[in-house]
């Protein structure tokens, strides 16, 4: 084998193979605005002089650290302790690929364990999985999962689960029967009395998130006690930092909690470095998706740990299997469990403690600014609060980026009831001053 | 050696059937249990569940596979085993007994006599 690149003779034999006379018709595909011709660096140019080149072009990119985020919406900006990086970076971990032979992975195996027993120990529930891709996903296989143990085809989902995460779940059941009921919100959190309408013993659950999409938190325990009454499933949607401080879903009675895992040490990069999170009760777990590592002893007593419950999983089970997901995010899940561990029970409680009171102080602060006042009454929230505002949302934008600030997101888009409404988020990152800095730009 | 007993009939899919007055029990073979080793789950039907001769009608999964089972004859399921649902090494010990899986009460009762017996079964092993 040799290493010269393609020569144009080996193109042009490529190009006829596959009938196409041009590279350019090959990617026709692509809208020409997207496709850059040629790179604008003159040929012939030092390594030194090229690095140099890029880095200053480099620099015309900003990053988080260049701005004060106000901004949660569904990917969160929290302090990540160096300890996360600093374990998440050994090769051991970062180039392991999926742990199928588990003599010869045992680390990558524990860590998995120890992280699905973190998200039972703080979700209160019986068994977790070795994670997701997202919040979404993990949402949708949580509404798959109650249709498939349930027999039922109708499923009942809050207003405000977050809007991208229920066009997920309308994409994973697209071509199917089953019906979806969405109850609207009344003073930010699921109207009960709407959903009494619809909960019957033709519903395999109820999907509620909590905090919610507008950060309020939900009376989830009279939703339980309706569910029960009908035999549908209790499924939460949750932010895990929440736990610190609220109720668990293992405490309320849910079934199944599912969630984004990102605000467990995951940057905010790109949209997020996202994994989702699953657990469920011990009675679903032969039907819950993804993979599970279990803890045993070898011939000679020793522990180990081995890759459970396969015989679920696409590889073996085929067109029988729970789910088609056939992977799952183990190094971003990895974070979270060193995330978790290195907070520890005290210190997560501590975190979830900074993020109520800096928001609410927040909260109070904004609400007395002229033009602003609370969008709901008696908002119960955890780290983001919706605000009502007279002043032009375009021009708030505007102003606070010309601060290097970024604002509260715009509920129009998702919301078009709420075109006056802000969804502000307020993390522990944040400091009394930087509130202070941002109440003050408000009110100009 | 596996276990056949004379008295049972089956199918080549690995499943017996009993005959109690047009109340068919049914289970997997000793031979069955030995090829697929532990078992550690078992996937029932619902009582009253109808099902057509040969439909595939519970699964049993054991440490690195699943398998349908199929159902030996047509008929409504009256009666699951629940014991193998928490206990389902049973299948295992005793796949001629405690390991049953469900009883089924035939539709056609003729299905049951075109079942294998003890020794056609016994050749399909070889």
């Amino acid at each position: 084998m040799n290493y010269i690149p393609v020569t144009d003779k080996e193109k042009q034999e490529m190009l006829a193979k596959i009938g196409v006379k041009t590279s350019d018709e090959l990617f026709s595909s692509i809208p020409k605005s997207a496709r850059i011709k040629d790179l604008n660096i003159s040929a012939g140019i030092s390594e030194q002089a090229l690095i140099r080149l890029l880095e200053d072009k480099s620099k015309k990119n900003s990053s988080l650290k260049d701005f004060l985020n106000f901004r949660g919406a569904g990917i969160y900006e929290h302090f990540i302790p160096t300890l996360v990086e600093e374990i998440t970076s050994r090769s051991e971990f970062s180039t392991a690929y999926t742990p199928y032979q588990p003599e010869a992975s045992q680390g990558t195996l524990q860590s998995i364990f120890e992280y699905q027993s973190m998200i039972a120990e703080i979700t209160g529930m019986d068994v977790a999985n070795a994670s997701m891709y997202d919040g979404a996903s993990a949402t949708a296989e949580a509404a798959m999962l109650s249709l498939r143990s349930s027999g039922r085809r109708k499923l009942i989902i809050s207003g405000l689960l977050h809007p991208e995460y229920q066009q997920v779940l309308r994409t994973y059941l697209q071509g199917t029967d089953v019906d979806i009921e969405v109850i609207q919100q009344v003073d930010g959190i699921t109207s009960l009395s709407k959903l009494k309408n619809f909960v019957n013993n033709e519903c395999a659950s109820v999907i509620i998130q909590s905090p919610n999409f507008f950060g309020s938190i939900e009376d989830l325990d009279e939703i339980r006690k309706l569910t029960t009454e009908h035999g549908a499933l209790l499924i939460q949607v949750l932010n895990p930092l929440s736990l610190g401080i609220l109720k668990t879903p293992g405490e309320i009675g849910c079934d199944i909690a599912v969630g984004e895992g990102q605000v467990l040490g995951s940057a905010t990069g790109f949209g997020g470095f996202t994994f989702g999170f699953f657990a469920a009760k011990k009675a679903l777990a032969w039907k819950i998706p993804g993979r599970i590592v279990g803890q045993t002893i070898d011939t000679k007593n020793r522990r180990g740990f081995v890759l459970t419950l396969q015989a679920r999983e696409q590889h073996i089970k085929r067109e029988k299997a729970t789910s088609n997901i056939c992977t799952n995010a183990a190094l971003n899940a990895l974070s979270g469990c060193v995330y978790l561990s290195g907070w520890g029970p005290h210190g997560l409680k501590e975190l979830a403690g900074l993020n109520i009171r800096k928001s609410h102080y927040a909260y109070d602060k904004i609400s007395k600014v002229k033009g602003f006042e609370p969008a709901f009454k008696n908002q119960l929230f955890f780290n983001e609060f919706v605000l009502r505002t007279k002043k032009n949302i375009d021009e708030i934008e505007k102003n606070l980026l010309s601060e290097n600030i970024i604002g509260p997101f715009a509920l129009k888009g998702f919301y078009p009831e709420l075109s006056d409404c802000l969804l502000f988020c307020v993390t522990e990152t944040k400091t009394k001053e930087d509130i202070d800095k941002l109440v003050a730009i408000l009110g100009k | 050696m596996s276990n056949i007993p004379k008295e049972l009939r089956y199918t080549k899919t690995h499943e017996w059937a009993k005959n109690e007055n047009g109340k068919i029990r049914v289970g997997i073979t000793d031979h069955a249990q030995h090829e697929i080793t532990d078992v550690v789950h078992v996937e029932l039907p619902q009582v009253g569940k109808k099902s057509e001769k040969g439909s595939p009608i519970a699964v049993v999964e054991s440490v690195k596979a699943a398998f349908d089972i199929y159902s030996p004859v047509s008929g409504t399921v009256i009666e699951i085993n629940s014991k193998i649902a928490d206990n389902p090494e049973l299948v295992n010990s005793s796949p001629y007994s405690d390991g049953f899986f469900f009883i089924i009460e035939a539709s056609n009762k003729s299905e049951f006599d075109t079942l294998l017996s003890a020794d056609e079964y016994q050749k399909t092993l070889k």
